[in-house]
């Protein structure tokens, strides 16, 4: 083996096996009180990765490049999309992955760069409170939209009301 | 005064490089993300508010914004993938290096194409 390969942790080939495809022991790090959390927010980054890829290109190219692109896009032209369960959910599951997956990643980030045990912490706290209010406001939304709001009785210009 | 680290597989090379463009690329996506749903959140006060916000975005310096914010996704997307076959493809590990040149390769492809559609829509005509 040249010296630049570099070896798998997964090749499990330190005791002198062939490849068994589980992980060599001196690479295993749970038996601790996190348990299995940080493999499962890894395993999650990929697998929330693959379904954004196709979420957030379908979200782009439907919204920036087809037809008249971005001038299409005002009040209307939401209301026309939530009028589709497909759509309702599509962005429903854009929202919630794209969340998770990017407040785990600053996650990380924060746990690499912030040194002290309390500024750690608290910016963790600050990033999953703003998580939270963004995750549930965009889920009320998708929601409880109305393509025709009416305040006190009076419809609000540039709705969508039936005739 | 400490001595400079001598060259290695990962630091300053490709991977190194690539591992701090995708951090950056997810910090600007996530902070967008944030300002985002609260933007469309605007459909939920009055279609006015809405439209007269999103009426910003359509202006030449945001049409240069969100060309950059694109760039910025779709590097992050396919260095994504790269980095799952890193982990899942036997070979990943071994191959990084040419799989962030093919990376780099189709974001400019793509980021042509679409810098072509979009500003031509944004700024053009209307």
């Amino acid at each position: 083996m040249s010296a630049t390969e570099i070896q798998s942790p997964r090749s499990g080939q330190i005791a002198g096996k062939p490849e068994s495809g589980k992980i060599a022991p001196k690479y295993r790090r749970n038996g601790n009180s996190r348990g299995n959390f940080e493999m499962l927010a890894w395993l999650f980054m990929r697998l929330s990765g693959v379904v954004l890829v196709v979420l957030i290109f379908g979200h782009l190219i439907v919204n920036l490049l087809v037809g008249e692109g971005i001038h299409a896009i005002d009040f209307g032209f939401v209301a026309g999309k939530w009028a589709d369960p497909f759509w309702q959910f599509w962005d429903l599951a854009m929202l919630w992955l794209a969340m998770l997956h990017g407040t785990n990643g600053v996650r990380t980030i924060i746990n690499d760069y912030a040194e002290k045990d309390s500024t750690r912490f608290w910016l963790k706290m600050v990033l999953y409170a703003a998580s939270a209010v963004i995750i549930i406001l965009g889920t009320l939304v998708i929601f409880t939209f109305n393509p025709c709001p009416v305040v006190d009785g009076v419809q609000l210009p540039g709705g969508f009301c039936p005739a | 005064m400490p001595t400079k680290p001598a060259g290695t597989l990962y630091r300053g090379r490709e991977g190194m490089w690539s591992w701090v463009g995708h951090r950056i690329t997810g910090v600007v996506i996530f902070f967008f993300l944030l300002v985002h749903v609260l933007d469309t959140s605007l459909v939920r006060v009055s279609p006015e508010a809405y439209t007269a916000v999103i009426g910003a975005y359509k202006n030449p310096l945001m049409a240069l914004g969100e060309t950059g914010l694109v760039a910025a996704i779709v590097f992050h997307a396919f260095n994504g993938l790269r980095i799952i076959a890193v982990d899942f493809w036997k070979k990943g590990a071994k191959y990084q290096r040419q799989m962030l040149w093919v990376v780099l390769g189709l974001w400019v492809v793509t980021m042509v194409a679409f810098a072509i559609r979009h500003l031509s829509l944004a700024l053009g005509g209307h």
